[in-house]
């Protein structure tokens, strides 16, 4: 997804400990894994789906596997990491609902971010044009898109209070014009452009069990 | 045409054989045997830290001569010197390069067809049957006499990639990293068939005489027809259709006959014959066996399991083309691993060349295996 490269990495960044170990769903040419490691020392592992950002990892010596996103989280143990990051990407998957349980599951903590389809431009787009919103964030014609599973910022509330998926941290983000992202703390669901999730998957996974 | 003119320009150059011997080796059947030599040659330098060695394992027809020539007439290097030599994947100006014929083999190390002190002919079928973890044994004690206490990298594919497994599994702490190409944790119930189909073309062959042909002309039309059979598998059915696709040698029904009409035909009939001047019909009774009895689910309980205690770092390839060792193999291996929390970089290479993309010039491959060595290296520096 190069057209998201570098969203949302300062956020990420900042939200990590050093000397963790870190899994990026959908970790591209690695750029994000190889920041997280130059500047928080992480123990980096990625999942990438095509075959070029895979040779890139192993260039940059990031330990990355060819597969879909949903392919294989199933064979990792509980608590297994201590973040998974799903940074623009839980729209793409396939199987949404499968991936946030399975991150929940395997890792104390789920970063999860996403661009708003309830964005106030994005409504106005869909309202007063009638035609399929884009933008810096959703790039693509309806015809080429690969965004199979548009959400809101509440919707995605909702989707953690239903799935008693506990919220660690909530914040969310508008891109500037030179493309910082500056935080909205005021109706997000309408000013905001993306949203930023950090779940408990510890507590999560430790409560069921 | 470039790649050969490129590996022309670096080459490892003129190489020889070299021979290690042992007294005894067992055999994971009970059986021992000895003394054992086996075939090896080695490339580039071995470091002040010795920590820049790399085992090359090769496949069901491979030889200890992976680069390299052995003189300035010879027309063909070794079998990976596309990937072996200075500025090559396999970096000679960096590391230190072995490669050893399998035990069992037929070109220098001890197999059916070398002398058996005690009756002073060839062992035939009085050679143990043998398995992969026979050969990454014996292996070890080639290692041990070069003084290499750990190894940067194994790496092989379709057996060899067995091999290098059974090796990380065998001696974690020996392995500093492992590249799996094309393989499998257990050949799959076709590529058993399609393997015994090459053994019964052999012992049908009434020359084969019950493995024992040495002093009279051997099996050469069922070893060839078995080599045959396995390069059908090799290729993959676009890669085949474009290379020959039905092209004919000779489209004149009045002149045709059972001979040769097909250039695919041809193409075979070469490849079965060039093989049966190089290859002991008895060591690919042998080695196919062990290609079909490796096993690592059966051995350890699961393929979870077998990993469990391994330490080595891992690069899985498989070939999208390849129905021999399909990609969903290689995953298996690598969901295995990750299940163990171990560290594992996976691709899968998109190509039509089928199982034998290892063994051309395929630079996705070439990248993989340089920038992952690289890594791997400045990892064990650390250390």
């Amino acid at each position: 997804m190069n057209m998201h490269d570098g969203i949302g990495y300062d956020l990420i960044t900042a939200e990590i400990l050093p000397g963790t170990k870190v899994l990026d769903l959908g970790c591209g040419d690695g750029l994000l894994l190889q920041k997280l490691q130059n500047t928080k020392q992480v123990i980096p592992y990625g999942v990438e789906i095509s075959e070029d950002g895979v040779c890139q990892c192993v260039e940059k010596g990031l330990y990355c596997y060819q597969g879909d996103i949903d392919e294989g989280l199933a064979d990792y143990k509980d608590n297994s990491f201590d973040y998974v990051i799903l940074n623009q990407t839980l729209q793409i998957t396939k199987r949404p609902a499968y991936v946030l349980q399975e991150m929940m599951r395997i890792s104390k903590n789920a970063i999860v971010s996403f661009p708003n389809f309830g964005y106030l431009k994005t409504r106005l787009q869909l309202l007063i044009k009638g035609m399929m919103p884009k933008n810096v964030l959703l790039p693509y014609e309806w015809y080429e898109t690969p965004n199979i599973h548009l959400l809101t910022i509440r919707d995605f509330q909702a989707f953690c209070t239903s799935n008693k998926y506990p919220v660690k941290k909530e914040y969310h983000f508008t891109m500037s014009s030179k493309g910082k992202s500056c935080q909205i703390r005021i109706l997000p669901n309408i000013l905001a452009q993306y949203g930023f999730f950090v779940l408990d998957g510890e507590r999560y996974t430790n409560n069921r069990i | 045409m470039d790649s050969i003119t490129a590996s022309n320009n670096n080459s490892v150059g003129l190489v020889t054989t070299q021979y290690f011997t042992f007294d005894r080796f067992a055999f994971r059947s009970g059986k021992t045997l000895g003394p054992i030599t086996l075939a090896y040659e080695t490339y580039g330098t071995l470091n002040e830290e010795k920590n820049n060695a790399i085992l090359i394992v090769h496949a069901l027809s491979g030889s200890a001569h992976a680069a390299g020539k052995y003189s300035g007439q010879d027309k063909h290097p070794g079998w990976w010197d596309l990937y072996i030599g200075p500025g090559k994947p396999f970096d000679t100006n960096k590391y230190f390069i072995i490669c050893s014929n399998v035990i069992g083999g037929c070109s220098g190390s001890t197999g059916p067809s070398s002398i058996n002190p005690n009756t002073g002919k060839p062992y035939g079928l009085e050679f143990p049957m043998m398995t992969v973890q026979d050969m990454v044994n014996s292996q070890w004690y080639l290692i041990k006499h070069l003084g290499i206490k750990k190894l940067l990298s194994i790496a092989g594919g379709s057996l060899g990639g067995m091999q290098a497994l059974k090796w990380a599994i065998l001696y974690p702490e020996m392995v500093g990293s492992v590249m799996a190409i094309a393989t499998s944790a257990s050949l799959s119930a076709q590529g058993i068939a399609l393997n015994e189909v090459g053994r019964q073309a052999i012992m049908n062959d009434p020359n084969w005489n019950g493995g024992n042909y040495y002093d009279s002309k051997g099996p050469d039309a069922g070893l060839s027809l078995a080599r045959m059979i396995g390069h059908i598998t090799y290729l993959s059915e676009k890669h085949m259709h474009e290379k020959f696709g039905r092209r004919f040698k000779e489209e004149d029904l009045s002149v045709a006959s059972f001979k040769h009409v097909f250039m695919v035909e041809s193409y075979l009939h070469y490849q079965g014959t060039k093989f049966v001047d190089r290859f002991d019909a008895n060591s690919y009774l042998y080695i196919t066996k062990a290609i079909d009895y490796f096993d690592l689910k059966k051995d350890y309980g699961t393929l979870h399991n077998a990993f469990a205690d391994v330490l080595s770092n891992f690069l899985v390839i498989s070939f999208t083309s390849d129905w021999l060792y399909p990609s969903s193999q290689s995953k298996e291996i690598v969901q295995a691993l990750r299940a163990n929390g171990k560290n594992v970089m996976y691709t899968d290479i998109e190509t039509d060349m089928g199982h034998d993309t290892f063994l051309i010039d395929y630079d996705p491959l070439k990248r993989n295996i340089s920038n992952f060595l690289m890594r791997e290296f400045e990892r064990m520096k650390k250390q």
